[in-house]
């Protein structure tokens, strides 16, 4: 019973916010719902006993993805309001629909044919936490460390990317250099 | 009444056409992203009830890794945001009509 009403309810305010994230004109109203729409929906984790799934996603989707889509907006100008394409609503609303019920019924047509075995069973007087750890570094430990890796690449070009004057290096250069380059700064228009 | 995996498919399905929706109206790049952090939450909602009901812990698993891979898709898009805003003065998907750079 409990389990229910926290279901539906969850349900219901993740749908809400998410709706609101896609149809806003104002990409504050956007971030803002997107962010307690991601809280609510590490409820549904925590409900289905996977908790540090939920903690997870608490830390790494409102804690870092939103700061860094907050850091991002105050690059761009999220004042004015979002110009949308102007189609066909009904067509579009239906083809998402159809496509999405299509890609349920692929991933789940083998799951009801067959019935499946469990890989890695949930092992008995083990908190959720523990059997994480014990299946991620030892069955999934070479997709974690190719996960590693890639976050690693992320970050490095995320720096390039958004980093200023990479090409120049502050400790290769003498005072008067520096000096110089800093008047240049202030005599250019600044970008953005 | 008792929640079965139908019910999270079903809300996965519902938050899936969601974000579904959004990639396809969306015009603004920004509001693009937000639209596929939608997509993957949707995923991964599916893969922890499917993950429960099997007793399974590869579902649990997967949705680390989607998770580990959407962060780092938001630095690196938002880092090409970045450049193109700086570049461009706007982040429409129109102005990205053509491939040059």
């Amino acid at each position: 019973m409990f389990e229910a009403v926290a279901f539906y309810l969850f349900a219901f305010l993740t749908i809400s916010m998410f709706y609101i994230a896609v149809t806003t004109s104002q990409a504050l109203y956007a971030i803002s719902s997107l962010a307690a729409g991601m809280i609510f929906i590490s409820a549904f984790f925590f409900i289905l006993g996977a908790d540090f799934l939920g903690a997870i996603q608490i830390v790494v989707y409102s804690g870092a993805v939103m700061a860094l889509y907050a850091f991002g907006m105050m690059f761009f100008d999220t004042t004015r309001d979002v110009k949308e394409k102007h189609g066909n609503k009904v067509i579009v609303i239906g083809l998402s629909i159809i496509s999405a019920v299509l890609i349920v019924l692929i991933v789940g047509a083998p799951i009801v044919g067959s019935n499946i075995e469990a890989l890695y069973p949930i092992t008995e007087g083990a908190g959720n936490t523990q059997e994480v750890g014990m299946v991620l570094f030892t069955k999934y430990l070479v997709p974690f460390e190719v996960a590693a890796v890639m976050l690693l690449v992320a970050m490095i070009s995320g720096i390039v990317l958004a980093g200023k004057k990479m090409d120049l290096s502050l400790t290769l250069m003498n005072e008067q250099e520096i000096l110089k380059m800093r008047e240049e700064d202030k005599t250019k228009k600044v970008l953005s | 009444m008792e929640i079965g995996l139908n019910h999270y498919l079903v809300l996965s399905t519902i938050l899936f056409a969601i974000g579904l929706v959004g990639v396809m109206r969306r015009k603004n790049l920004l509001m693009l992203f937000f639209a596929t952090e939608i997509l993957l939450n949707s995923v991964n909602i599916s893969f922890a009830a499917i993950s429960h009901y099997y007793g399974d812990l590869t579902g649990q698993m997967f949705a680390f890794f989607v998770i580990a891979i959407a962060a780092s898709e938001v630095a690196v898009g938002l880092g090409l945001l970045i450049v193109w805003h700086k570049k461009h003065n706007n982040i429409d998907l129109d102005s990205m009509s053509t491939m040059r750079g």
